[in-house]
């Protein structure tokens, strides 16, 4: 991020992590998100929930700037991480994608052996300035994305000889192995088992204790399980945003009540 | 009848064939054309295929096997001593046929009636004067045993080909009738018909494998040949390439392998690097509109006759690199005696490969999934350390493939060669120096006026037959090294 001082920062932002303010998100003359408003806050799991389409991803992916990757795509309005606007010019969204690191909805991993897939961040980051720290790196990584029992033996094998739940704790090991500020989760379990799904839900609350952690799903047991905060997405509006207990219980507005009782979606 | 007749007749009785297999079907549906096991059309075509397939067949076969059969009952008429010691008996044959065709001309202009053309004498009548007249030149006076093997020759042509037209037309018509009576609404004609596709695709399949059979093995026969007239000691382990027309010479691949190997290292030293980049450009950084238009012009270099880029060779780079190492060069160190040498003929076929090292690499790079550029851009990697460390690992084991079906281009390639490297095969590591590869020196072994049952002409198939070899072990290596370490994607 950059150095100069931010004017707008304001103190009411101080336990937000990240604070989106009149996001509009374009694909083309697609109009997918309409006018967002939600602030994130520090240390909790937010949950993004919502029919398919309804814009929860493209969300997700404006607050590290996955979006740039699209020729077609165009965000208008304001995200700030910790009260600096991350679309400003003078910000790399390479050093921004450090601090807001992801995980994507299918298991993505290198084809690198499991140590070099979860060395990859920190070594791209300089983090380790010798073997014995990186080997540290990597095993404080795995242990928490409770991989590093089952790989141990094996951090040369190819990463994508494991099975698909393994993979997408290789993919959070490897998201995790960087120290990033904000975890994006992208539908994470939705390649998984239900023994795989569990082990990934009881890792995101471990995860919870040091980073903030986003995730978009398509559960809504999972959302209830795993976050403190939920925001109800519904046709690219921000319907109702608040904590996970109101919204599955006590919902303010129709269309969430809908959707939580199983009438849309 | 001629040919045009028959293959008119068994067009025809096809078309009649489909319409009447498809009104027949439909009739003992009674019209109704959910009824049939198979639409309508599947009968027609069964009785159309049934029609055509068998006769067409014995007609390509007759017509395959009738010459050779007359020509052996024929050639039994002509008496060994009748066979000068200069020529062979094929020459007399073929003045035989000529003969024959010679007096059909003569019986279809009315120059001569059917009986006499039967029964002529040469005793009596001057036939390569009256062949003359109706426009068939004769080299030599007919003699009596040519002109009745002749004779003979005509009568059993015409014999066959009656008997060609009564058997095809008859296979024709057993066809046509037995698939009629089975276009009924029970019939499984779909599957008659599909299974005929079927046959037809492996056939053209098998054609082309059967080919490349052939091909390699007309080239292994006179291989053999040269082995037998010529040490292969000499032709594996020697060190001197002196072809000779008068014989004694020496002719070693060695030399010409190593001019072959030189050339093909330097284009591929300028063809790889240069090839690789611009794929990398074209596949990830240019936005579409650069792409639209760079990609097909990159292209177009690989449809450049290789003609064309020797005479750029010979015009152009040529002379520049002779200006700039030669004598009284503009570097002033005299290096380079002409305008060929390996280095002038390796960078322009290194141009002539740019197209294919980054048009497959290209693929290739775009075949990598956006999961994985993802999956690093998320971890806050650059472009360039996200292609350098995933996509271009990903993509590596094609990337050689290229490498290697470009590496078999080079080897095989002749026309830059023989513009721009000149002709002198020797070994040298000096780039500047000439040199010459496998296959100009083929070319030039063949195209001489060397006797061609010596080894000096025929040591050019056993020197297209390594070069085979090699290319098949280079495209093999290629395949294997692509298929091993391909990852799966989903």
């Amino acid at each position: 991020m950059f150095d100069a001082p931010t004017i707008g920062s304001t103190v009411e932002l101080q336990d937000s992590k990240i604070t989106a303010s009149g996001v509009h998100v374009f694909y083309g003359d697609t109009h997918a998100i309409k006018d967002v408003n939600v602030n994130i806050a520090a240390k909790t799991v937010t949950a993004f929930i919502g029919p398919s389409g309804c814009g929860k991803s493209t969300f997700l992916r404006c607050l590290n700037r996955m979006n740039d990757t699209i020729d077609t795509c165009r965000v208008e309005g304001n995200i700030h991480l910790d009260g600096e606007d991350i679309y400003d010019r003078r910000v790399d969204p390479v050093q921004l994608r450090a601090k807001v690191g992801m995980v994507f909805q299918k298991p993505n991993p290198f084809p690198k052996s499991i140590y070099d897939n979860v060395a990859y961040g920190a070594r791209i980051h300089g983090l380790a300035r010798n073997k014995s720290e990186l080997d540290a790196i990597v095993e404080k990584a795995l242990r928490r994305a409770a991989l590093w029992g089952e790989v141990k033996d094996r951090l040369g094998a190819p990463g994508t000889g494991l099975s698909g739940g393994q993979q997408q704790r290789l993919c959070i090991a490897r998201a995790v192995a960087t120290e990033p500020e904000v975890l994006l989760m992208d539908e994470p379990c939705s390649a998984l088992d239900p023994i795989a799904t569990a082990q990934v839900e009881e890792l995101i609350d471990d995860l919870r204790t040091r980073f903030s952690v986003v995730i978009v799903t398509h559960s809504m047991q999972q959302a209830a399980r795993v976050s403190q905060k939920t925001a109800f997405f519904h046709l690219g509006h921000l319907v109702e945003f608040g904590d996970t207990p109101t919204i599955f219980t006590n919902p303010s507005d129709e269309r969430t009540e809908s959707y939580i009782t199983g009438r849309i979606g | 009848m001629p040919l045009t007749w028959l293959v008119l007749i068994l067009l025809t009785l096809v078309g009649l064939g489909f319409i009447l297999g498809r009104r027949r079907a439909l009739r003992s549906a009674n019209g109704d054309a959910r009824l049939l096991h198979s639409r309508p059309h599947f009968y027609g075509a069964n009785v159309a295929l049934s029609t055509l397939v068998p006769s067409l067949g014995v007609l390509v076969i007759w017509l395959l096997l009738q010459p050779v059969l007359i020509d052996r009952s024929v050639s039994h008429m002509i008496p060994p001593e009748m066979v000068p010691a200069d020529t062979t008996l094929g020459l007399v044959m073929s003045d035989v046929r000529r003969v024959a065709e010679g007096l059909d001309v003569a019986v279809a202009r009315g120059v001569m009636s059917e009986r006499d053309s039967n029964t002529l004498r040469t005793e009596l009548t001057d036939l390569r004067a009256r062949l003359g007249e109706v426009g068939v030149a004769l080299g030599q006076d007919v003699r009596p045993e040519v002109l009745s093997a002749a004779q003979s020759y005509r009568r059993l042509s015409h014999a066959g080909t009656m008997g060609m037209t009564l058997v095809v037309l008859a296979v024709a018509i057993a066809g046509f009738g037995f698939s009629l009576i089975q276009s009924r609404k029970e019939f499984r004609a779909r599957n008659v018909v599909e299974r005929g596709i079927l046959s037809l695709l492996i056939l053209a399949a098998s054609l082309a494998i059967l080919t490349t059979v052939g091909i390699v093995l007309s080239m292994l026969f006179e291989t053999i040949n040269f082995f037998g007239l010529h040490d292969w000691r000499d032709f594996f382990f020697g060190n001197t390439w002196a072809p000779n027309f008068r014989g004694e010479s020496e002719l070693s691949i060695l030399p010409l392998l190593w001019g072959t190997i030189y050339i093909s290292l330097i284009a591929l030293f300028v063809a790889v690097p240069v090839g690789l980049f611009a794929a990398i450009y074209l596949s990830e950084y240019a936005g579409p509109k650069t792409r639209s238009f760079a990609k097909p012009l990159l292209e177009i270099l690989a449809g450049i006759p290789t003609i064309v880029y020797g005479l750029f060779a010979l015009l152009t780079v040529g002379p520049m690199l002779a200006g700039l190492f030669g004598q009284g060069g503009a570097l002033g160190v005299s290096w380079m005696a002409g305008a060929t040498s390996v280095l002038t003929a390796g960078l322009v076929m290194g141009i002539m490969l740019i197209p294919f090292v980054s048009s497959l690499s290209d693929d290739i790079i775009n075949a990598v999934p956006q999961s994985m550029r993802d999956g690093s851009l998320g971890l806050g990697a650059t472009q360039s350390e996200t292609i350098r460390q995933v996509v271009l690992p990903a993509a590596l084991p094609g990337i050689v493939g290229a490498v290697l079906l470009a590496t078999s281009r080079a080897v095989g390639e002749t026309m830059i060669v023989v513009m721009g490297a000149g002709a002198i095969a020797k070994f040298s590591a000096n780039p500047f120096d000439s040199m010459t590869t496998i296959t100009t020196r083929i070319v030039s072994q063949l195209t001489g006026d060397g006797d061609f049952s010596s080894p000096e002409t025929l040591v050019a198939f056993a020197l297209g037959l390594s070069l085979f070899v090699l290319t098949l072990g280079l495209n093999v290596l290629a395949l294997y090294i692509v298929r091993t370490y391909r990852e799966q994607y989903e």
